[in-house]
């Protein structure tokens, strides 16, 4: 027996409302995804209108105002962010607030919530159809800092280059906050028009989890979101990425201390099809645990790393391992990762590993639904694929993959891209 | 076993002394899948100069210790404890503070296995020179990621700024000498010391039934023997109260520079009730001066001297305390300079009660939100509980945290004196 709720959804003038009402937790989490298909000349611009957004409204001008309106409301969390998703780039404005059982005095904070939320997303502070001037130039420049902020972090930066060398000719080559260099040129008028499009055209899908009267936040939802009809459902993005012909060395120097190797793996199995879940096994036996054979080789047996592990982009069908080693440890890494590869592909695996790998992503699927969010996030994968998944198919596909089923897996699993920023002056070896 | 009901957060807690001295929590979550437990040693990286259980004389040991032996406790004659845990659907994690060491699971199914997987593996050391040997590699790599982190390099370069001798200055993984210089033997004295029960705290929170959870506990204990219950004898040499550098400078390969400055808290030896309200005040006047519902901080965000990294915390743990405010900037110097006159402005203006009325709403909402959080709640109580303090009696106490505390906390603690900055700026290359 599982501790899961189904959601509700219903379709909506201009959106999709989905509803999980469950008392597990003591606030309500309200998410707004407005996801659109990566589109290079908007990129930046669609990072630029994450961040503006949340800074002013009709009724709160400044973020100096919302701050104070959210403190009054007992501290609401309220964050608006941008991230890819497959080939979509999403803004993902949200919330939550305390829920009102809790609380001494009994304030109407969801109805609040909502209301403010709705203005965010309708009603923003404009001024001669543009967004105000001030607001807008502080944005850009935070916007800058936090691309800059990547190359400062290697970890970060180094998956970002190896994204940009294995997906050259792809949109997905594009980081979600979009150029540094495009900051600048954005204007408050084009960065307005753009809203107008986006609010029109996006495709908008509300969560709202907690401890709720359901038709009641229906029924206020309805009335604060007034959007107009959009063509539902972009298609799913199926493309499958051309295998290159040979593999993709590259090398960066920087003054570290410490070589990052990073490497792209493509799969042509993706979210919406069949086999994801032997895919999903594939990439916990790997790398996805601490049993797992890259944590293994790697750390345990060799002693080269302290990290080494897989990742998997399940839209567009692709898997990164990372780990942080000595430079002169390359080959060394290079050829222990390849060679768990090659076992993963002829099925050197135990049963152990296999039946680990499934009871952890079992566990895993099981406490995503503890937390709010990430419950959120999970529904929203369905969402995007256009594949509607259930907790319980999830857990049930995750237990019937066969070892035969990860080998057919495994040999969709081609190698793209080895990526390794190391020390200025090294030599590979 | 005792049982207190906190009924505005609709939470009962249970638990009970042994006669070893260990003491267990549990704290039932209904609805929730997953069970959190952690088993946490008041010990941590400042440990490292001490009378050995059942010895006379002082030893001061290799830095880097504690979080050595935390390693080194997962590994067992028959393999690795990860492995055990997966295999029963669990998650296993530790981490050494400056003060605590904590090895925790989450699961969602198998909770008693893993319990005592979790109690057995922490309480049966198997320490060898070989796997103390393998082990140096690893965390050498650890340690390397850290020093090419510039957050965590200028967190602790305000910390090394501030402190002439407590070993909070020092890095809690050491570095790669004093990692060279750990023994088996060390390993297992340091253990026998500071593992004992008395010394040691359960909490498990989840959809657990309380009685059977302790029940199991206490057998489980029953069976192993211990020697009697000794009080440790840690030794800190006197600490000035002035910082020991007013300000340092780190030069990395980065695009954005950093700034983090921070006050040493001059008696930072209170426990109980007085702690907690001195954490409380401090946090609050942190909000009130630069939260992002205070003028100061639009500001300081218009002017481009800050941007979302911005954050600021106070923390105390008997042996020393320090309040730490700052991240990215264009202009670290300029920040610095405009933190240390806002600070002086609020001292001279003094402290309005609506602000702190509103500030105080803001920390209750974000507290109920922290309830929604396995981790936090069991992380939390044992930090708490080893300061002698209550996590569910915070709410409670901010009703002392008045306007008259407030404004003599802010002339205590944020004093010149105590003042230091680190600067991160980016290398010419």
């Amino acid at each position: 027996m599982t501790m899961t709720t189904t959601p509700r959804t219903t379709k909506c003038e201009g959106f999709n409302l989905h509803l999980v009402e469950t008392e597990k937790y003591k606030t309500t989490t309200i998410a707004i995804n407005i996801k659109r298909k990566i589109e290079p000349e908007n990129v930046t611009k669609r990072a630029l209108l994450a961040q503006v957004l949340k800074s002013g409204t009709k009724s709160y001008p400044s973020s100096l105002h919302i701050h104070r309106f959210l403190e009054d409301m007992y501290g609401a969390g309220f964050s608006s962010s941008v991230a890819k998703k497959g080939n979509y780039q999403i803004i993902s404005i949200r919330m939550d607030v305390s829920n009102e059982k809790f609380l001494l005095e009994q304030e109407p904070l969801l109805k609040q919530a909502l209301s403010f939320l709705s203005e965010v997303v309708q009603h923003p502070f404009v001024k001669d159809e543009k967004f105000d001037e001030k607001i807008v130039q502080k944005e850009k420049r935070v916007l800058k800092q936090r691309i800059q902020s990547i190359y400062d972090d290697k970890m970060r930066y180094a998956n970002k280059r190896l994204i940009e060398e294995m997906f050259e000719n792809d949109v997905y080559a594009h980081h979600a906050y979009g150029k540094e260099d495009e900051v600048d040129s954005i204007t408050s008028e084009a960065l307005f028009t753009y809203y107008k499009d986006v609010l029109a055209n996006d495709e908008i899908d509300i969560y709202v989890v907690g401890d709720v009267n359901g038709d009641e936040v229906q029924n206020t939802v309805k009335s604060n979101f007034q959007l107009s009809e959009r063509v539902s459902g972009q298609e799913s993005d199926s493309i499958r990425y051309d295998v290159k012909d040979k593999e993709n060395v590259i090398f960066e120097e920087q003054d570290v201390k410490q070589g990052k190797l990073h490497i792209g793996y493509r799969t042509s199995i993706t979210f919406e099809d069949e086999n994801y879940y032997a895919i999903q096994v594939f990439n916990g036996i790997f790398g996805g645990f601490s049993h797992s054979k890259l944590f293994i080789n790697v750390r345990e047996k060799e002693s080269l790393a302290y990290y080494a592990v897989s990742r998997m982009e399940s839209h567009i069908g692709a898997i990164f391992v990372m780990s942080g080693i000595e430079f002169k440890n390359y080959d060394k890494a290079v050829s222990i990762i390849r060679e768990q590869m090659e076992n993963m592909k002829n099925g050197s695996i135990t049963n152990d590993e296999l039946t680990q790998t499934k009871e952890m992503l079992r566990n895993q699927i099981l406490e995503s639904v503890d937390n709010p969010n990430s419950w959120i996030e999970l529904l929203y994968h369905s969402k995007v694929s256009g594949v509607e998944r259930s907790i319980d198919e999830w857990l049930e596909g995750i237990s019937n993959v066969s070892l035969q089923d990860v080998i057919e897996a495994a040999s969709t699993v081609t190698l793209d891209t080895v990526y390794f920023l190391k020390g200025e002056g090294q030599n590979d070896e | 076993m005792n049982e207190i009901q906190y009924d505005q957060l609709k939470e009962t807690l249970y638990s009970e002394e042994f006669e070893n001295g260990l003491k267990v929590y549990v704290l039932p979550k209904k609805g929730f899948n997953k069970t959190y437990a952690t088993f946490t040693t008041k010990y941590g990286s400042i440990d490292n100069h001490f009378v050995p259980l059942g010895e006379n004389d002082q030893l001061q040991v290799p830095d880097g210790i504690a979080h050595f032996l935390e390693h080194k406790l997962f590994e067992k004659e028959d393999g690795d404890v990860f492995q055990d845990f997966s295999k029963q659907g669990a998650s296993a994690n530790a981490f050494t503070s400056f003060t605590r060491t904590a090895y925790l699971f989450s699961s969602t199914s198998n909770v008693k296995k893993n319990l005592r997987t979790l109690i057995d593996f922490v309480q049966e050391p198997y320490f060898t020179e070989t796997t103390v040997e393998k082990e140096k590699g690893i965390i050498g790599q650890e340690i390397e990621m850290y020093d090419d982190n510039p957050d965590w390099r200028v967190y602790f370069g305000v910390i090394q700024n501030m402190f002439h001798h407590n070993p909070v200055k020092i890095d809690i993984a050491g570095t790669v000498p004093s990692i060279a210089k750990i023994t088996k033997d060390l390993l297992y004295t340091c253990y026998e010391t500071f593992y004992h029960p008395s010394n040691m705290l359960l909490f498990i929170v989840g959809n657990v039934g309380p009685h059977e959870i302790i029940k199991l506990v206490k057998e489980n204990q029953a069976q192993k023997e211990f020697a009697p219950p000794e009080e440790i004898k840690r030794f800190f040499e006197n600490e000035p109260v002035e910082v020991a550098k007013k300000k340092s400078v780190i030069k990395m390969t980065v695009q954005t520079p950093k700034c983090m400055v921070g006050f040493k808290e001059a008696k930072p030896d209170r426990y109980g009730e007085e702690r907690l309200i001195q954490e409380l005040s401090i946090n609050l006047l942190l909000d009130y001066m630069f939260g992002q519902s205070s003028n100061y901080y639009e500001e300081l965000y218009s002017e481009g001297l800050i941007d979302q990294t911005f954050s600021f915390d106070y923390t105390e743990e008997g042996e020393f305390g320090f309040s730490l405010i700052g991240g990215d900037t264009s202009d670290p110097d300029l920040l610095t300079e405009r933190l240390v006159n806002i600070i002086e402005t609020v001292k001279s203006k003094g402290i309005d009660n609506d602000s702190i009325d509103r500030l105080k709403k803001k920390k209750m909402g974000g507290f109920l939100r922290s309830m929604n959080s396995p981790e936090f709640i069991a992380n939390q109580f044992t930090r708490y509980e080893f300061g002698e303090m209550n996590l569910f009696k915070v709410v409670e106490a901010y009703e002392k945290v008045t306007k008259d505390v407030l404004e003599r906390t802010l002339n205590e603690h944020f004093d010149q004196k105590a003042f230091t900055s680190c600067q991160l700026r980016p290398k010419k290359g």
